[in-house]
């Protein structure tokens, strides 16, 4: 039995596996209307989420499974004091196989370790959501067709963003793949992505301020949203702020097969009139985190025999 | 010169970092044994300028010196029986290490669940890396690099 903590504990052919069973649900997905049927997937948020919950739930009820579960640790035993462990232990008896998210980093594994089905890392603070990652890399190679050969900006805060640095961790396994890191002084990446990551593996990059001057080099461009309250200073922030607002006029200056991702919710920095752009992919990329979690959740009970198909 | 009497059976931790043999008292629950110890503070090295020596008489299987290779894997260990050493053992960094450090990162899920071992893996030998095996937090001792 197997559990999936971080994107990186899948090989390359696994991932690609992965991909291509996303991908063949997402052109035949009446082939898998039933295929986990009598199933149940727990999902035990001890956090508010709207768009992972829900996209899990979707997934698992799109392959004619069931799911329970809670959407806060208020309406959890964790608001008496069990322990994660207890709680995945119990849950155990009642669910074929669980996603987690917690907002303390490392939960998923407590989870795991007494787990008698398989865990899903679905967030566990600001250290890792691989059902995030898997989404982006299936959106990218679904519409450019591969993952390598890559120029990727990814804009905004890229110092506390762990969707940016899970993408960067994922991208480095594939060929060709450049890096345009575009943020203020205050959220570039920590250090030890640019050391033990980019340099150490000896990957292309560069570190710029201004998202224009990125722009016309870019095969996709991967936007985070900048908070307030990252900065120092108030000047900072408004000095800054709209550097990082992508609308229709620093779209011009794009590829025109420029692809732009969100892990979403979006709020100003991408503004509406760029919805309609073809190149906008965010919303596909919610679409797209459906099929990647149907994917792994069929993929999960197939390695631990419970279906056969 | 200062002569501490020889030991029967037992070890001798030798090239101490000066200052750190109390630490390392500690580390090893030597204070839980029932055995003669003797901390030497501060003796003169040719090879380290000062260092510390701690002296344990007990039986020789009574410790768990992996712990060591954690703290200071340059720390020589003299194995003692029948009053002569009988094997010098090498340090190595643990694969990892349980229960020895806290993670520090406070919203590591350690911080918070009940009987939950703290563990921290090698991630990079040659620097000497130590993650937390939970959150990945980045263990700093600079005290064991010389």
């Amino acid at each position: 039995m197997r559990h999936l903590m971080s994107p990186l504990d899948l090989s390359i052919e696994e991932l690609d596996d992965l991909l291509n069973l996303a991908n063949d649900i997402e052109k035949n997905p009446q082939k898998y209307a039933h295929v986990c049927d009598g199933k149940k997937l727990a999902t035990c948020f001890y956090e508010p989420s709207t768009r992972t919950r829900l996209s899990f739930e979707a997934a698992m009820l799109n392959l004619g499974g069931s799911v329970l579960g809670f959407s806060s640790a208020d309406s959890s035993s964790a608001s008496k004091g069990e322990s994660v462990s207890d709680t995945m232990r119990v849950i155990s008896c009642y669910a074929d196989i669980a996603a987690i998210r917690h907002p303390k980093e490392g939960a998923a594994l407590v989870a795991s370790q007494k787990s008698l089905i398989p865990v899903i890392n679905a967030g566990d603070g600001g250290h890792q959501h691989p059902t995030q990652t898997l989404t982006d890399l299936l959106t990218i190679r679904s519409l450019r067709g591969e993952l390598g050969n890559l120029t990727i900006g990814l804009c905004g805060d890229l110092k506390f963003g762990r969707t940016v640095h899970s993408l960067i961790n994922a991208l480095i396994r594939y060929e060709n793949v450049r890096f345009v890191l575009i943020s203020p002084e205050e959220l570039r990446v920590p250090d030890y992505i640019r050391e033990d990551v980019l340099e150490k593996n000896h990957i292309p990059y560069e570190e710029v301020e201004r998202l224009e001057y990125a722009m016309p080099n870019l095969d996709v461009l991967y936007m985070t949203r900048v908070q307030k309250e990252r900065f120092f200073n108030e000047d900072d922030y408004i000095r800054m702020k709209d550097f990082y607002i992508l609308n229709k006029e620093k779209m011009k200056l794009a590829k025109p097969d420029m692809l732009v991702l969100h892990p979403l919710p979006r709020v100003n920095e991408i503004s509406v009139d760029v919805d309609d752009d073809p190149r906008a992919a965010y919303f596909k990329q919610a679409q797209y985190g459906v099929y990647v979690r149907m994917a792994l959740i069929l993929t999960l009970l197939r390695w631990k025999g419970d279906l056969t198909c | 010169m200062l002569n501490i009497s020889g030991i029967h059976e037992g070890f001798v931790l030798d090239h101490i970092q000066a200052g750190m043999s109390l630490s390392i008292y500690h580390d090893l629950k030597l204070d839980k044994l029932d055995c003669a110890v003797a901390i030497i503070k501060n003796a003169k090295s040719n090879k380290m300028g000062k260092k510390d020596i701690i002296k344990v008489e007990c039986p020789i299987d009574a410790l768990d010196l992996d712990i060591l290779g954690f703290i200071d894997h340059n720390i020589t260990v003299n194995i003692i029986k029948g009053d002569r050493i009988v094997d010098k053992k090498v340090l190595q960094l643990p694969k990892q290490v349980r229960n020895v450090i806290k993670c520090k990162n406070p919203r590591c899920i350690t911080s918070i669940e009940q009987g939950l071992d703290q563990i921290f893996v090698l991630t990079d030998e040659e620097n000497e890396v130590y993650r937390c095996k939970y959150c990945e937090e980045t263990y700093k001792n600079t005290a064991r690099k010389r």
